[in-house]
Order: structure tokens, then sequence, then C-alpha cells
């Protein structure tokens, strides 16, 4: 058993929700308990959509146990065929169902549906929600294709690519695709198909007419793309066009596989990144150190994006997705930093506040991480919340992607600035204390709220440390409590700007309490501050 | 359409799934199974770890429970929650492991870890239940170990045995038999079952207690160790309609109940208020004296609610069971007409005092099939669809008008000082409706 407040991934059936949600003419019937609908929200509310998600559910409940439940399935599975007449269905069970053992899969062979029946197999305690969404892309894709199709001779036509991977659920995968077609148009290159999203069952059938493959997020794609490959000899192209350096590589390899000059699509102007990251203003950001956590395919574009497109020193990078553990080490190698290849939040935490890190970038949990340690963030990867679904055109890929992306990760640093300069001029009557930032309030402590000393005896608001952190943290805390900090000490410490004021506290105590002195005087401050110097 | 008809027309086209129309007492209810659009029991953690505050609760189940969880706590999952997930994994079910071994040690690394809780709530979940996980034993015997410090109970909340609300049933009824007894002798006591904001109880006991009411229990109370007692001499009021489970187990002490109308609106307060007054002898001058203002001021704040909502006809898809009264509450006080009245579950005693109340063209209706309740909302096309926010959207893109249910749970709503609050609820989205011009 795994103890867990917070699960960066969904069960592998949320996975298969993706899938399904993203495409038309496709049903689920899903056999799960009373309660499992609780996903459909997901959907309805994270990313506003105006559709229930195509799911059926067979809601079992107890009192059905060990009678009916392979009926309940085959009355579910008739009732949603006959009422949304799909042009085919996927079947499978969610994590309680998988433990009662009806086999969708052979009851849905045996009720003999007018529409093709594709059976799931989702291992709920064993994989997870990437996990699940690729493997139902590659059987749905495996299942539908039509294998007898030959591709038309290359000759006087244009190239054909599947654009491969976009969900319901992804972190702007709509956008994204804007952005994909963009560089199509302008390579001359065909679109063929794009899946998931958007794709009928009877698209999918078409698939192998496409000349070659688009992998745009291999967490969903890649299962799906290697058995194309083999299946159409289709070759894929593989880099993640995330920032200005990826997006050219990408275009590169497309022009290649399409035999198209790439000339015109790298002379693409609308991508302002460049020059934005050149001009002087920028030039505070060199050396910033970020920590990068979330989907390998993002957390590994946000890291050569942060070294190569905006001067910041990496200080840590991981995943949460084990399957591309890979990837992630391969990146971490690169930036000189250990990978951290994990699920438990509270490793990511630990992670971020032993690094110190100037910039956070990661998922809404990171997000929250960075708001209890003080810290600017930006939103790099899923899970998200409903502000990460916008309204406005927001992609990641392509220029605008990288146009995006610039903004977003400047963003709270410029605003860091910002209150720097305020707390400078604290003294100025303009600028009492106690009127706080000017902007995200909750991003940074109210006027003496406590620093991040750890422990402090509300219960409520305090991380909970992970277990082998937690005698550390006692002994070092027992320390620091002695510690009396002279008045002088104290004010000079209020003349540090907030956002670096909690490490300079918690560097200034653990070096008194490392070098045995009791109190903190000015002299003592500074010592650390030399000690602590980089 | 008549609502014979229709009920007429789902039992003869559905007999195969649809047990026929019932008769109780004369009104019809419509009984449906079939794919139920709610939550399981879990879900009552949320707002039941808010109102306990020395407990943690851990749920045993799958990433799906812990998933679910965190889908419904929103950002409140980052404020150290007291609830969090052991998750079976591979192991557990494959009988590497003993899953009673990795429940303790579980169980010890997180009080080792918190040791701030005193009440810890093993909550059981599907997988659980149907592997037969015996959570009942590991809670005795992790019990024994941690005892005085910490006492450890169990419950189930799972959505093959519980809806939503029902969750927090199954939480007090655990909590009932570790009640201190009331002993015979005693004098008689009132208690109020069913958790409340906190600002709603210190209302609801003050009037209590101008009364003269003074020795008032509450379950739950604010620490899970501070239970109050029970016994043949405990009166209690049902705050909240979802709790049949926790009032069998009261009246297993001898508890008795007393019967009201939930304390939703003027008169809703009023009639709770009043069942307690009366048993208690209390002179009907005071009760006025001490009721008057809050219902008073609870008829002039809703009277301004009235002519929005006055004539328009809603629709509640079950969630709750908070669904009657609060339809009672809509059609009595402010006028609505009411069109379905869905409930996951209709306790017909606790709820006898509010059905009276309804027409017989009031359609009520017990469980789900959600494809044909949706067919329903869109023949009848109510002004307004209170119903879960799997469907929200998705109506409000047909064009229906909604209302989020899981609010009504989350809110402060009870008691005559929120009577108004709780019709702005239903007048918020009609109102949106009418100024929004694009």
């Amino acid at each position: 058993m795994q103890l867990a407040v917070w699960t960066y991934e969904g069960p592998p059936h949320v996975g298969a929700m993706r899938v399904a949600t993203a495409m038309e003419k496709l049903h689920y019937v899903l056999h799960a308990p009373q309660g499992d609908t609780y996903a459909d929200l997901l959907f309805t509310m994270i990313e506003r959509r105006n559709k229930r998600p195509p799911v059926t559910y067979t809601t079992f409940e107890a009192r059905d146990l060990g009678k009916d439940t392979a009926q309940i399935f085959q009355d579910a599975a008739r009732e949603a065929v006959s009422r949304f007449n799909p042009q085919a269905i996927i079947v499978g069970a969610s994590c309680t169902a998988e433990l009662i053992q009806d086999d969708p899969a052979g009851l849905a062979e045996a009720m003999g549906l007018p529409v093709p029946a594709i059976p799931l197999e989702l291992p709920s305690y064993q994989r997870k929600e990437n996990w699940g969404a690729a493997e139902t892309f590659y059987q749905i894709v495996r299942n539908l294709a039509d294998k007898s199709l030959v591709r038309e001779p290359r000759e006087g036509r244009a190239a054909r690519a599947n654009i491969l991977g976009p969900t319901a659920l992804g972190f702007r995968h709509r956008d994204d695709l804007v952005e994909i077609r963009k560089i199509l148009d302008q390579l001359g290159v065909e679109v063929n198909l794009v899946a998931p999203l958007g794709a009928t069952p009877q698209d999918i059938a078409k698939i192998g007419a496409a000349d070659f493959n688009i992998v745009l997020y291999p967490e969903i794609a890649d299962e799906a793309a290697r058995w194309l490959e083999r299946t159409f000899a289709q070759p894929a192209v593989r880099t993640v066009p995330i920032g200005v350096g990826a997006t050219r590589s990408f275009i590169a390899d497309v022009a290649e596989l399409a035999g198209a000059d790439p000339t015109p699509a790298l002379g693409d102007t609308s991508s302002r990144m460049p020059w934005w990251s050149r001009s002087v203003d920028s030039t505070y950001l060199t050396g910033k150190r970020v920590f990068i956590f979330g989907d390998a395919t993002h957390a590994a574009a946000a890291a050569r994006i942060a070294r190569e497109e905006l001067g910041f020193e990496v200080c840590g990078l991981g995943c949460y997705n084990r399957e591309f553990a890979r990837e992630i080490r391969a990146a971490a190698k690169e930036c000189g930093v250990e990978p951290l290849i994990t699920d438990d939040h509270l490793a990511v935490e630990d992670a971020i506040a032993a690094a110190c890190p100037e910039l956070v970038l990661g998922t809404q949990m990171e997000r929250h991480i960075a708001k209890r340690l003080g810290l600017p963030c930006a939103v790099i990867s899923a899970p998200v919340h409903v502000q990460d679904f916008p309204a406005r055109h927001s992609p990641q890929m392509g220029f605008e992607g990288a146009n995006v992306i610039f903004d977003t990760w400047v963003h709270p640093l410029v605003m860091g600035l910002e209150e720097h300069l305020l707390t400078m001029f604290r003294e100025d009557f303009e600028f009492a204390d106690e009127h706080g930032p000017s902007h995200l309030a909750a991003h940074s402590p109210r006027k003496s709220a406590p620093e991040p000393v750890p422990f402090v005896s509300s219960e409520v608001e305090t991380p909970m440390p992970p277990p082998t952190a937690l005698s550390t943290s006692f002994e070092t805390n027992r320390g620091v409590e002695s510690l009396v900090w002279t008045a002088e000490a104290e004010r000079e410490l209020k003349k540090i700007p907030f956002f670096v004021r909690g490490k300079a506290r918690r560097n200034t105590e653990n070096f008194a309490a490392l070098e045995g002195r009791s109190a903190i005087d000015l002299e003592t401050l500074y010592d650390a501050k030399a000690h602590y110097a980089r | 359409m008549s609502a014979l008809d229709v009920l007429d027309g789902c039992a003869s086209e559905l007999a195969g799934t649809t047990a026929p129309a019932a008769r109780d007492g004369g009104r019809p209810v419509l009984r449906e199974r079939g794919q139920r659009e709610v939550f399981c029991g879990l879900t009552g953690i949320i707002w039941l770890h808010r109102k306990m505050q020395d407990a943690f609760f851990l749920v045993v189940g799958s990433r799906t429970c812990a998933h679910l969880l965190q889908s419904a706590a929103g950002v409140m999952i980052f404020a150290e929650p007291r609830f969090a997930t052991a998750i079976m994994e591979e192991r557990d079910l494959a009988g590497m492991v003993d899953a009673q071994d990795e429940l303790d040690r579980v169980v010890n690394r997180l009080l080792e870890r918190r040791p701030d809780i005193r009440t810890l709530f093993l909550v059981g979940s599907c997988p659980s239940e149907v592997i037969k996980l015996d959570l009942a034993k590991a809670a005795q015997r992790l019990g024994a170990v941690h005892m005085p410090r910490v006492r450890i109970l169990n419950y189930s909340g799972s959505g093959i045995e519980t809806t939503f609300t029902q969750g927090e049933d199954a939480c007090l009824a655990a909590l009932v038999p570790v009640m201190p007894a009331l002993p015979a002798d005693a004098a008689k006591e009132l208690l109020i079952v069913g958790s409340l904001p906190d600002i709603v109880e210190d209302q609801l006991l003050r009037l209590l207690a101008q009364m003269g009411i003074d020795k008032v229990g509450v379950l739950p109370a604010r620490n899970a160790r501070d239970l109050p007692s029970v016994g043949p001499n405990t009166r209690y009021l049902l705050a909240q309609p979802f709790l049949g489970e926790t009032a069998m187990a009261l009246e297993g002490r001898g508890a008795q109940r007393l019967d009201a109308l939930f304390p939703f609106g003027a008169e809703g307060t009023t009639s709770w208020l009043r069942a307690a007054a009366t048993e208690f002898g209390v002179d009907e001058a005071l009760f006025e004296q001490v009721v008057g203002p809050g219902r008073e001021r609870a008829r002039l704040a809703l009277s301004k609610l009235r002519t929005q909502l006055e004539g328009k006809r809603i629709s509640f898809l079950p969630d709750s069971q908070l669904e009657v009264p609060l339809a009672r509450f809509l059609q009595d006080e402010l006028g609505m007409e009411l069109v379905e009245v869905g409930t996951p579950y209709l306790h017909r005693s606790h709820l006898a005092r509010e059905l009276e109340r309804f027409g017989p063209e009031v359609r009520l209706s017990e469980g789900q099939h959600v494809e044909r309740q949706l067919d329903r909302v869109r023949a009848d096309r109510p002004d307004i669809t209170v119903c879960g926010l799997g469907l929200a959207n998705p109506l409000e893109a047909e064009g229906f008008t909604t209302k989020w249910a899981i609010e009504l749970v989350f809110s402060p709503i009870h008691g005559f000082e929120q009577a108004a609050d709780l019709a702005e609820l239903f007048a918020r989205p009609l109102r949106r409706r009418d100024m929004l011009e694009v």
C-alpha cells in the first residue's frame, strides 16, 4: 500500500476516457461502481466541455455483486449502442470491476453488437492515466486501421501526415494543434488525420494513407506510432516542437520526411521570443536557478528552453511518469543535475526546498509547493486546474508557443523584481509593510507572516514532511528554536527582499546552529551569507 | 404531460429494469435503476474532516479513490488536509503481502508523522469491500495498540454501498457505539444530529439556550473525542435528511427522534425548533419571543427573492437526499413549482412531514437512470435544473439553466439567518441567464 494525499495521475480508465472524449462517434462502456462518474466533471468543469463525455457506466451496487453484474454490463452496452449510435465502442473495467472478473471483452463479444467492440485491458493496480490513454489509443488504432490500405505513390501529390496524440484534458492540446497545422501548411504537407482529438472510428480506418506520423505527445501516441511504423512502414517525427530551437528541429525533420523546403517555415517571423530574450531587460534572467518538474515531455522541453533560450540555470529536473524516465535522465545529464523520477509530491517538495530555486516550473502541485515556499512559479505540464484551460489562444508548441512561454515564465519573475523594489522602499511612507504585494497576494507571505520555519505548531497549514525528513527536521528545529535573533540582526533581515528572506533566515539559523552560536547578531548574519555564497 | 402519464409510461416500458411505480400513502414514486450520475460516500470526508478537527480519514482503496478525493476537494487538498488514501497495489491483491500487515505499516507511519491525530477513521471503498478486507478487525487491532492516544474506527464510504452524503451517515453511525452512556435517571437531553457549519450550529444552539434548553449535544462534535452522551433520555433532532443509519444506531441506544420539518427556511426552522420546544415544555410565549425575530428576518429577506423565483419551475436530479426538504422550502416559501424531485434514496418516515406538503402533480423519483431522467428534463423544460457538475455544463449548452447541487452541501443553508442565502443560490443562475447578452 502506498500512502497518498495527491496523485499526479488518475487511474488508467481515466486515460481511456480522455481518448474516448477526444474522439467523435466512439462510445466507452465502462464496467464501474456507482461513484466513478466523478471523472465526468474533469471534462465538463476543468476542460469546460459542453457535452457529457461519451461514457456509459454500469454503476453496479453491492446488492448486484455475485449475481447479475455481467447482465448489467450487457444491458448497459446494448442501451448505449442503441441510444448513441456510435461507429465503434470500447469496453473495459475500472479498478473495482477488475476485481469482480466479469470480463467485459468476452461479454461484449458474445452480444453480437452491430458495431466493433474494442476490449481494453487496463491494469488499475499497476498502471496509471497516461499509460491508459496510450494503451487505449493503440488498441483503437490496431483494431480499426484498415490494414489492406495501400498508400498512393508519392509522385505528383503533396506529402500526407497524421498528427497523433492530442486528447481531451490535455495541457494546451487544442492550441498546440493550431500551431502544428500552421507549420504543416507552410511546408505544404497535408494532414491525413488528427487523432484521437476530433477523429471518428471511420477516420481511424484511413490512418495508413499517410506517408508519416507526427508524434506530438509521446506519452499518448508513441505506442500507436510504433505499431504504425511496423504495419504501414510510416516513419515518425518524434521531435516535440516546444521552444524555438525544438520548433526549428521539428520543421527540419518534417521537411526532410516530406521532401519539402523548410526555408519558408523557418523564416516565420512570428517568433518574438529570441529578441525578447536578447533585449537588455532580460539580462537579469541570466543564471536564475530554475527547478523543473512535470510529465517527461514537457519537463525535458522546458529544460532545453530554460538553458538555451532564456539563460537560466537548471537546478533540478524531474518527471512523475516512470515510463519516460529515460528521456528525463538524458536531459538531466545535460543539465548536470540528478534526475528526480517520482510520483510522490512530498519528495518533489523536499527536492525543491533543497535546491533553493528562484523559479519553479511544474504542474498544479508545484504551483502550490512554490506558494508554500514563497517562490515564483509557472505551470508547464498536466495535471492542471481550470485556469490552465484558458479561453485565449495559448499554445506551448511552435513559434507562438515560444512567445507564450516567454511571457508565462518571466511574468512571475518580473513581479518578483517589482516586489523587491517595493520592499526596498518599504520605509517610505507610501509603502507600508501591511500593504502586501501588488499582485497574486497568495504568492508571498504577508508582512511578518511566519517565514517557512519548519514545524510551526499550526497543524492545518504545515506541510507534511516525508518520514525520512522527519527526524532530521526535528533535530534542526530543536537546535534552531533556542537561537535568539538580536533586534539589530532582525532589522537587517527585514531589509532583504521577501522572496529570499526565508532562505536567508533558514541558512543563517542553520549556520549558527552548525557553529554552535547561541545568538544571531549582525556578524552571524553576514558570516552565514559568506558561508553560503555561491 | 401529467405526472401519472409519465409514471405509467415508464413502468410499462421499462418493466425489465424498473420496479413499477410504487404507491406510498397514496403518493406514487418512480423508482429507477440504471446509470447513476452521483458521488460515492467517500466525498463526505471533504466536509467531515473540516468539522472534526482532531480526526483523520484514511481511505483504503485504489488510485481512483485518491483521484476522486483530490478532484472533489479542489484546492483544499493542498492545505495539509486530514485525509489520505492508502492505495492498494498489485502485491496487496495478489496476496504477496498480507494486506492487514500493510495497513498496520501505513497506519503506524501515519500516526508517527501526525501526532495531533486523536481519532482515525479507516474508510472502506469499493475495492476494499469487494476483496473483503476486514477493516473492522483492523480498526480493533490497531485501536488496541494506539488507545488511549488514538481511537480507531471504521466505516464504508464505497460507491457500491453509499451515495454522496450517506458517507456522513456511515461515519456518524460508527461514532454512536462509542458515545458515552447517559444514565437512565439523567434529565432529558437534546441531541442535534448532522454536521452543520460552525456558524449555523452556534445560531441554533443560541436559540435553544434562549428557550432554556441548554443541555444540548451535537453529533459530530467539533472534536471527535468529545462525543455527547446518549441514552433513553436522549431526544434527538435530525439536522440533515440523510442520516437513516445514524438514527437507527441512536434508537438502538434508546434515543428518541423528534419529528419535524428540516430546518430550511423560516417555516422549516420554526418547525424544527418547535419540536424541541414542545418536547422540553417551553412556554409558547417564550418560544414566540425567542423565535419571532429570526423568523421575521428570514421572511423579510425571502420576500425580496420571492419576486425572482415565484412561478418558476424546478427539477431536481438525485444527489444528496437534501432534494425533498429543499423542494418543500422552494415551493412553500418562494412559490416555485416543482416538476420532478429526484433523490438517491427516500427515507419515508424521516421525510413524511416534508412529503405531505407536495401536491399530487409533483413527480417524485428515487434512484436514477440518468439517460431517461435527462429525457424527462428535456421534455419538461424546467426553468432551473438542480444537478451535479458532470451534467450542469452539458445541460447549459442545451439551453437549460442549472444550479450545481454540491454547493448546497458545502454552503451554510440551514436556519433563519441563512434562509435568503439558500434562496439566492437558486435565484442567481436565473438572474445571470437574464443578464448575459452574449
